[in-house]
């Protein structure tokens, strides 16, 4: 398989083939505990993000394979003025696999297009994510049991949160999805997203800025942070910030069988108390995004 | 106005009128020693106006800045005084090096060798994007 930078590049089947082997993965982690034995993992991380990181590493490890890790631009060549095209070169020397993060826009094709091995983007700047949104779609597929036929809520930043607007269009690919699209009207879904994405393709959306009120037709809430640099004055902040905080009461007339999802970090869009609730998934997610990911890295590598 | 017919080199007609200095220094024509015409306002029953570019040597076009700035213009090729090869130019794919991406989260604002290039993703409306970064172009 090829590299990994935008999930568009993805087909509908191998967003399935992805799926498939997951479930097999955690109906049968045993089988997989040696499929990388031999192989190396090179994590460049040129921005700070623990979790992603991680979840690659792990991923990697409970494949049997090894992790080779640099995990700033300060300890690595490109704080010597080293370019993108030339560390990709030269980690193709050490490594079978790359998984980079990286600040600037682009960063990941670059190395793609230099390196001899896969390169799997982790994210580059406010760009592409590309295994989040396999991560939201294992989440979903394995918790609802599919990806079509449903109705899916984004609530909170929807304009500038790239997760949204990825898992969006991979969501339309799927039959019969409707979208509820909750932000504030300064945060709404960018109009080319709707008219690519959502009208293009002829799907059900509707817009609102009320949680509660659309909150009886989800099977799946996705939540994000409304973050307070968004906004053009703190009144509008302080007026908006509480409309788009999970809290019990808002799940009241909620589906018994919703998910609730959330890319994390939380900071407070979600309470705590809500953690307990079996409706809650985001931290499961995290769970689903490793394992999605020793999916990809076995497909990458060819393994399977 | 009196301009002499061209022997051996290119004619580059239906030229969008106002646009003929842009694809002179575009294609890079002031570098070339060889004479060089550029007509502009030209009567057209056609466009209206239009502006000319008539070149007196046998040089190669780079043919898709051609079609990215003014997909219009046709492109006759002279040899010994006669019209041999009329063509016409389509949008192109993509085009390297013609424009510059602006978007300074965008790889290419720090990585200066990198060749930015700009690649087609909307033919209706003639919709360039970044390739590293998605940045429509202006």
């Amino acid at each position: 398989m090829r590299s990994l930078i935008d999930i568009q590049e993805l087909s509908t089947a191998e967003i399935d083939e992805l799926l498939k082997i997951a479930q097999d993965i955690i109906n049968n982690p045993a089988k997989y505990s040696e499929m990388c034995k031999g192989k190396k993992l090179a994590t460049l991380f040129f921005e700070p993000s623990t979790r992603t990181r991680l979840s690659f590493e792990a991923a990697m490890y409970e494949l049997g394979g090894n992790v080779l890790s640099v995990s700033s631009a300060e300890s690595s060549s490109a704080a010597k003025g080293e370019s993108v095209a030339d560390t990709a070169k030269t980690i193709s020397n050490y490594a079978d696999i790359i998984a980079m993060r990286h600040p600037k826009e682009g960063a990941p094709l670059v190395a793609s297009m230099n390196a001899t091995i896969p390169v799997i983007n982790a994210g580059d700047g406010g760009h592409n994510h590309p295994t989040q949104t396999l991560a939201d779609l294992c989440t979903i597929y394995c918790e609802k049991g599919r990806l079509d036929n449903m109705t899916v809520g984004l609530c909170g930043d929807l304009k500038f949160g790239r997760t949204v607007h990825s898992l969006i269009a991979a969501m339309a690919r799927y039959e019969n999805v409707k979208f509820v699209l909750i932000s504030p009207v300064e945060l709404k879904v960018p109009s080319y997203v709707k008219k690519d994405i959502l009208k293009q393709k002829n799907i059900e959306y509707v817009q609102t800025t009320e949680l509660e009120e659309v909150m009886p037709e989800l099977d799946v809430l996705y939540m994000t942070r409304v973050q307070k640099e968004r906004f053009f004055n703190e009144e509008d902040y302080l007026r908006l910030k509480d409309s788009y905080i999970l809290t019990p009461e808002k799940l009241k007339n909620a589906k018994p069988d919703l998910s609730i999802l959330h890319p994390l970090p939380r900071v407070n869009e979600i309470a705590v108390a809500i953690d307990d609730d079996p409706r809650a998934c985001y931290f499961k997610q995290v769970y689903y995004g490793k394992i999605m990911r020793m999916s990809l890295i076995l497909k990458a590598l060819e393994v399977l | 106005m009196h301009i002499d017919s061209i022997k051996n080199g290119i004619v580059i007609d239906h030229i969008t009128a106002g646009r003929g200095m842009e694809l002179y220094h575009l294609l890079g024509l002031d570098k070339l020693d060889c004479s060089i015409a550029i007509i502009k306002n030209v009567h057209s029953n056609k466009m209206g106006k239009k502006d000319i570019i008539k070149i007196d040597g046998e040089v190669v076009l780079d043919m898709k800045i051609l079609g990215y700035v003014d997909p219009g213009v046709t492109v006759d090729i002279i040899k010994d005084g006669n019209l041999v090869e009329k063509k016409r130019i389509s949008l192109p794919s993509e085009i390297k090096n013609v424009i510059f991406c602006k978007n300074p989260r965008c790889i290419t604002s720090t990585e200066q060798e990198l060749p930015h290039v700009f690649r087609l993703t909307d033919v209706e409306n003639r919709v360039f994007r970044c390739i590293y970064c998605e940045t429509k172009a202006d």
